[in-house]
């Protein structure tokens, strides 16, 4: 079992759906684990990426917690992969690149409705929001990009499967067509 | 306003065509576009309200919120760099008191940049309220200050400001022998039209905007017309209207021979456009000159009016039966607007988004009629055949290119100006003649043509080798190529028209990239990267602008490719930002400043 290939997951500023649409790959994932063993992940809850051959990583860089991950990573994996919309254009979360992030916590937390004994969050073990979202491609090098919001269990499954079978991944135009 | 709006549109037969030729005046005359002005356009235009705002947003001349009563904009082409761009401006900037991009806050006056406007032989040039201004230095713009804060009305300024100089170094062919006006249309008449579009072909005179289009065969299917109309019979076909466009939009940075040609020879062009409308049956033309040469606009309103005085233009031309007028549309700061199909959207009153082709304008251009779009030179020379021959102009040139063309040297070398090649011509005769030594290369056709190193000076100029509309920049050895670059690079992204995503996006993001570059935290892919990225934007673009974009970027990685690896760190990867700095307004706001409030640039393991 020594020659399983190891990947690792995460999800940064991201919402999971990623994620999830990879475990929808279903019973394939009985198959997916003869051949793969999990390094850290939320799927089993280890903590920190040790070698791995493949790393996934969902959502894009918002905060320097995101960073600090997305080092760890690259510096454990082979293969570093941008999984999804997020990770590849900041997505969802990046829509607040359009606003000041000073006014983003200020509406959060100083003057905005409801907002009870205001004041910013202050503690060393929050990590502190970069100005602006950025796609992982941006902070660190990116081998192969999964485009898609998510990106369908099928295409998890292609891309691992080529790699698994040392073929360069590719994916079929039917699998990226999005309209 | 209400009033001034009224009259206006009125004067413009409340006709939508006629929507820039508005909005240019409002923007004149209150120095922005109101929202009040915007909706009372809609209503009187029966258009609606977005429209018009699309449009005010396209243009870099129109703007949504108040500029300066004196809105001053200095050229940013590389030409104004190389000539002391920066340091004039910075020192205008300090003189006025007024930040670049910004107005000044008594709304005196206003001042930014803007692309190439065609003064590169005597730059560091600007517009001042649409007017050109050339060979800014310190003196004048002290002048220009004092005159500025003094509220004197431009047209009180002193004219030497707005001088423009022709700078006609080496006339030949066409330049030596400009015609008596109407003797190309007397030429025309005697002979009759298949015979001169005979002569046309025999030329062998092709488009001088660039692509190099047979001028004959585009007139001839423009007087063919769409397919469904050779079924007519001949006299419906006759009845068929069909527009002549002068594409006078000379926006390619390095430019600026029609400038010269319309000050000089605006006879010639004039009759250049009647000829064609002679030829192929069309009753209407068009002169769309860009804003940038506003100056010239009244004088090319005289001549047509002295051309119209000795019956060259109107209805009966020289009693010959034939009607045909032109109008002058001035464009409004839209490089893309010199593609032929982006140009004809802005005649008719919408922003400057190119078409789909086919079908192509000389089938359904202006309001989806025949039109023949031709640049300026090229009308010009087609006067010249008339009146001369196929042959001589044939005799000329080389064998898929004939005649002369028509350059504007400028950049390093000590006679910058106007100069006529027969097409073969090398370019160390032509660097020769401009007196250019100790050159490093030579960006032929614009930024979207082709950067060429010193050991290339036996290529010549010609459509089979190095085809250009007429741009020629000398750099020498005391210039940076990548600034060049970055340069040329900014201007896509800064003018790309935003219709298509590879364009749009892909300018954008070749821009980010290059910077990344050449600002040093660049890494061992990023050179992969950012030609991926060329391929990508060229191949996938809808019109020429993203399909070039890329030229200045991949003809000098093609011919320097250690100046562009020498600029990477020995790393595998460093983020093209400040990622600390990206981390210095939450940590001012949670007022932190522990380790953990830091990030480093790179991670411990990767320092070079």
């Amino acid at each position: 079992m020594a020659n399983k290939i190891r990947v690792a997951t995460t999800s940064l500023a991201g919402c999971f759906g990623c994620h999830m649409s990879f475990l929808d790959i279903d019973e394939r994932m009985l198959q997916l684990a003869e051949a793969v063993e999990f390094g850290r992940s939320p799927i089993n809850d280890i903590e920190h990426c040790t070698d791995c051959d493949i790393g996934l990583i969902e959502g894009g860089v918002c905060n320097s917690e995101n960073v600090h991950v997305l080092r760890e990573f690259r510096k454990n994996c082979k293969i570093l992969v941008a999984v999804g919309a997020c990770a590849i254009n900041g997505g969802v979360p990046a829509l607040r690149n359009y606003i000041p992030l000073e006014e983003c916590l200020s509406e959060a937390y100083l003057d905005g409705i409801g907002v009870e004994n205001p004041q910013i969050p202050s503690d060393p073990e929050l990590p502190l929001l970069l100005d602006k979202v950025r796609p992982i491609h941006e902070v660190v090098k990116i081998d192969y990009f999964l485009p898609g919001c998510p990106p369908s269990a099928d295409v998890f499954w292609k891309f691992l499967t080529d790699l698994i079978d040392g073929r360069e991944p590719s994916l079929p135009y039917e699998l990226v067509h999005y309209d | 306003m209400k009033q001034f709006i009224q009259d206006l549109a009125e004067t413009n037969r409340y006709q939508a065509t006629n929507l820039l030729r508005i909005l240019r005046e409002v923007q004149a005359r209150f120095h922005y576009i109101p929202e009040e002005a915007i909706e009372q356009i809609a209503g009187l235009l029966n258009i609606s309200r977005t429209q018009i705002i699309s449009v005010v947003d396209f243009y870099s001349f129109f703007h949504s919120t108040p500029r300066g009563q004196y809105e001053l904009l200095i050229s940013d082409s590389i030409t104004d760099h190389m000539l002391g761009k920066q340091s004039i401006i910075d020192y205008l900037s300090d003189k006025l008191n007024v930040a670049v991009g910004e107005v000044r806050e008594d709304g005196v006056v206003s001042l930014d940049n803007t692309s190439c406007t065609g003064m590169c032989d005597q730059g560091p040039a600007g517009l001042v309220n649409g007017y050109a201004l050339t060979r800014l230095d310190r003196p004048r713009i002290d002048q220009i200050t004092d005159l500025i804060n003094q509220q004197k009305p431009l047209d009180q300024w002193p004219a030497e400001l707005f001088l423009v100089e022709d700078n006609i170094r080496r006339p030949t062919l066409l330049l030596d022998q400009p015609i008596q006006p109407g003797a190309a249309l007397k030429a025309l008449f005697e002979r009759g039209g298949s015979e001169t579009l005979a002569e046309i072909t025999q030329s062998g005179l092709r488009g001088r905007g660039g692509a190099g289009y047979h001028t004959a065969w585009k007139w001839h299917l423009c007087y063919e017309g769409p397919e469904e109309d050779a079924f007519c019979d001949i006299d419906a076909q006759k009845q068929q209207q069909r527009y002549i466009v002068c594409n006078a939009d000379e926006g390619e940075p390095g430019t600026f021979k029609d400038r010269v040609l319309l000050n000089s020879y605006a006879h010639q062009v004039f009759e250049g456009m009647t000829l064609c409308a002679g030829i192929i049956g069309a009753q209407q033309g068009f002169l769309y000159l860009r804003g940038e040469y506003l100056h010239l606009c009244d004088k090319l309103q005289s001549v047509l009016e002295e051309r119209r005085q000795a019956g060259l233009l109107g209805n009966n031309i020289l009693k010959e039966g034939l009607n045909f007028d032109i109008e002058i549309c001035l464009g409004a700061g839209a490089y893309i607007c010199g593609e032929e199909s982006a140009l004809i959207e802005s005649l008719e009153g919408k922003m400057g988004i190119p078409r789909n082709r086919p079908p192509y304008p000389v089938t359904q251009g202006y309001l989806g009629k025949p039109t023949v779009v031709n640049n300026v030179e090229t009308f010009m020379a087609a006067a010249s055949i008339a009146i001369n021959g196929g042959d001589w102009f044939a005799s000329v040139g080389t064998e898929k290119s004939k005649g002369t063309k028509i350059l504007s040297i400028c950049g390093d070398c000590s006679r910058p100006g106007i100069y006529e090649y027969p097409f073969g011509t090398s370019i160390q005769t032509v660097l020769n003649d401009c007196g250019a030594s100790d050159v490093l290369g030579i960006q032929i056709g614009g930024p979207s043509g082709t950067f060429i190193s010193n050991h290339e000076f036996d290529r010549k100029l010609a459509f089979e080798d190095l085809a250009t509309g007429g741009s020629f920049i000398v750099f020498n050895k005391s210039r940076n190529i990548l600034d060049i670059v970055n340069n040329f690079t900014h201007f896509f992204a800064h003018e790309s028209c935003g219709f298509c995503t590879p364009c749009r996006v892909g300018t954008a993001l070749l821009k980010k990239q290059l910077d990344k570059i050449i600002g040093g935290h660049g890494s061992a892919g990023d050179v992969v990267v950012l030609e991926e990225l060329c391929q990508l934007v060229k191949s996938y673009s809808h019109c020429g602008l993203g399909q070039t974009a890329a030229n200045p970027i991949l003809t000098t990685l093609e011919r320097y490719p250690d100046l562009y690896q020498s600029r990477l760190k020995e790393i595998s990867y460093e983020p093209g930002f400040d990622l600390d700095g990206a981390l210095e307004t939450a940590r001012r706001m949670a007022n932190r400043n522990d380790a953990g409030a830091h990030l480093a640039q790179i991670e411990a393991n990767e320092h070079e």
